[in-house]
């Protein structure tokens, strides 16, 4: 908890969402499995997982729209579920799927959220004249957002979403539909947010935006397989990560797969990017079996990255790196 | 509650409803379909229907009843048989819509002023029964030409007999309209709200919603209120047509048949949320609609008397509001009763509106879960 502790002096104060032992199951399936998470305030924490690893689940537990079957949740300061109502004027949420109004226009869309969530009259209309602007909505005002692109309607999700203020803002899967272009963007508005003090959730499949956040957590089955800042993750994985460079690429993967102490063995381009157990001597024991195969390979150290963090904690969850962290 | 959100929630129902041309278009043709079809099909005067002969006397009296009906035009005949029998499947099959009967003791009957002609009839169409008894007031004696010049004896009504098949009781246009109303309101209304929300459940508006401050009631009566406006501008289409088509008299005061009418619209309403709580999908919401729609449409004194039902069946039809508007708009239209004359039918709809808001409201759950 040493990176925790670091965060929450830094901000100076108590951390936005603290989860214990969190677990929801739907029937026989465990959607969330004891998972403890504390995100600290003003900063971006990334939920990193594959699809169907619980990060929606736990998104909608903390915002109260769930309810966990075992577990303590404390949001901003409020337990939940029980004071859930109380924390929704203070909380925005950007679903995964866009679920503004297609058959509204932007304005309308914010006008309608901006009533709702209880900004009077002359308020809403500042507010979303500004929204208007920083959005870069502003030839578009009178457009159905059924018909407006993938990007654009997520950046109109996020306008509805932070239109009163929130301190906090779970956002699931923002950017799934998004062009890469319209993701940087997003991004920046994102980074905008957390510089005026707004903590954000976030949950991603992309590295790249993993990469990005202060803090991430890493979920696998509903198990929290990792927590901490990138660079922590990746430092822990220092010796274990290496790159194959070999002129038969397919073939030295096929030499690699199944040695004992290899994690993942993936090609990117022309080389391979091997990932090892912890505490295997693996530098050489990865150059023998590349001989014994008869196979030309230089192998040499590389510094791992976040995919390598991901791949270790997913694939080898037994090894439970950085669960201690 | 808030003015401000539930005012957000209603003006948002109206700006998707002025967008959404196919439930545009349902609000007024649905009752303007159905007034035309109803009304004209019950007021109607049919001619030309096909009948079946079977004259088992075959006298000169017999012959000339018979050309007598057939010279009024609401028959022509399609069929010659020798027996009833043959007549009634013939009539099942739908190959007649009336059946005339003469008996070989004809001329018997008549002098002894028994029943001395059957009209077999088709009653699962009013428009026939109607022109059944049309028929049936044929003088058996030939008379028909002298009645207004000589004075002739007296016909005993009862001298042809009429009897209808698949269904007892005759109705009029007069009647059809004022009902047609209720029916057209527990057609739209119902299905109008519970699309409404499981429409934002299945878009994924209602997971945004959830998880803002709007609280259950707000939603709820914020998406009811436009409907309701809506309800009685179809009320209104149906009475302005009804007078101005169909001649249908309003004999009570018009502000009663509103407020008799608000009731059933707020009734239905409630019932709509009550079922979009329980609906997975539009189309379930639909067949739900159509599950409490039907026994509105059949048990409820629309089609068949109310009287004229089993005792348990009766209980049933009690529960629906349907059933009690009714009692109501005929009384108010056609009987000129006074809305507070009928207040047991107001106390049950205003209790059935109770219960379906509380149990919607209460079924609602701001969480997924």
């Amino acid at each position: 908890m040493v990176a925790d502790a670091q965060a929450i002096a830094f901000s100076g104060a108590a951390p936005a969402i603290r989860a214990r032992g969190v677990t929801k199951r739907f029937g026989a399936l465990v959607a969330v499995d004891h998972v403890d998470l504390t995100v600290p305030k003003a900063s971006v924490y990334g939920f990193l997982g594959p699809n169907g690893s619980g990060k929606s689940t736990t998104i909608r537990m903390l915002c109260g729209l769930l309810t966990p079957n075992e577990g303590a949740i404390e949001v901003l300061g409020l337990r939940i579920p029980e004071q859930a109502e109380a924390l929704r004027l203070r909380i925005g949420y950007m679903t995964q799927k866009f679920s503004l109004f297609e058959d509204l226009t932007v304005r309308e869309n914010l006008e309608f959220l901006a009533a709702v969530q209880g900004l009077d009259r002359t308020r809403a209309k500042q507010r979303i004249d500004e929204l208007v602007e920083a959005y870069d909505f502003a030839d578009r005002q009178k457009q159905l957002a059924g018909t407006m692109s993938g990007g654009q309607k997520q950046r109109l999700a996020l306008a509805g979403a932070v239109i009163h203020k929130p301190e906090l803002l779970f956002l699931d899967e923002p950017t799934s539909a998004v062009d890469p272009e319209s993701r940087r963007d997003f991004w920046e508005k994102l980074f905008d947010l957390a510089d005026a003090g707004t903590t954000l959730l976030v949950s991603t499949h992309y590295m790249d935006e993993a990469e990005r956040c202060h803090r991430i957590a890493i979920l696998d089955h509903g198990h929290l397989v990792a927590d901490g800042s990138p660079d922590e993750l990746t430092r822990a994985l220092d010796g274990r990560s290496f790159e194959v460079h070999a002129s038969e690429p397919r073939r030295a993967q096929r030499a690699l797969v199944g040695l004992d102490g290899v994690l993942s063995v993936a090609q990117i381009g022309n080389q391979l990017r091997v990932l090892v157990r912890e505490g295997v001597a693996a530098d050489a024991s990865l150059a023998q079996a590349l001989r014994q195969a008869g196979v030309d390979a230089d192998v040499a150290a590389s510094m791992p990255n976040l995919e390598d963090v991901f791949v270790s904690a997913t694939h080898g969850a037994k090894a439970a790196m950085g669960k201690g962290a | 509650m808030k003015w401000g959100r539930l005012w957000a929630v209603m003006l948002k129902e109206l700006r998707q409803m002025r967008r959404d041309r196919v439930t545009l278009v349902m609000i007024v043709g649905i009752p303007v379909l159905q007034l035309l079809l109803f009304g004209y099909a019950i007021n109607m005067n049919l001619r030309g229907l096909g009948a079946g002969i079977a004259d088992q006397a075959n006298s000169a009296g017999s012959r000339a009843l018979v050309m007598d009906m057939l010279a009024t035009g609401v028959i022509r005949p399609t069929l010659t048989v020798d027996t009833p029998q043959q007549l009634m499947e013939a009539l099942r099959r739908g190959e007649i819509s009336v059946g005339v009967v003469v008996p070989p003791d004809f001329e018997r009957r008549r002098l002894d002023g028994r029943e001395a002609v059957q009209v077999l009839v088709d009653g699962s169409d009013s428009v026939v029964q109607s022109a059944a008894v049309q028929i049936a007031q044929t003088p058996l004696d030939g008379s028909r030409a002298l009645v207004a010049g000589t004075g002739a004896r007296e016909v005993t009504p009862q001298q042809i007999g009429i009897v209808s098949f698949y269904n007892p009781e005759r109705r009029s246009a007069v009647n059809i309209v004022p009902g047609l109303i209720g029916v057209i309101l527990t057609m739209t209304m119902v299905m109008f709200t519970a699309i409404a929300i499981v429409r934002e459940r299945e878009r994924g508006n209602m997971e945004l919603l959830i998880a803002t401050p709007v609280s259950s009631g707000e939603l709820m009566i914020g998406k009811v209120l436009p409907y309701v406006a809506i309800g009685l501008v179809q009320v209104t289409l149906v009475l302005a047509l009804g007078s101005w088509l169909f001649q249908v008299p309003i004999r009570g005061s018009l502000a009663d048949v509103y407020v008799a009418s608000l009731l059933l619209v707020v009734c239905n309403l409630s019932l709509g949320l009550m079922l979009s709580t329980l609906a997975k999908s539009q189309f379930q919401a639909m067949q739900m609609t159509m599950f409490v729609f039907l026994p509105s449409m059949l048990l409820s004194g629309f089609m068949f008397p109310f009287a004229g039902m089993p005792q348990i069946v009766q209980w049933f039809a009690e529960v629906l509001p349907l059933t009690h508007f009714l009692r109501l708009v005929r009384g108010i239209m056609l009987r000129g009763a006074d809305i507070g004359e009928l207040w047991p039918e107001v106390a049950a709809m205003a209790a059935f509106t109770a219960v379906m808001m509380t149990v919607a409201i209460l079924r609602f759950r701001k969480r997924l879960d």
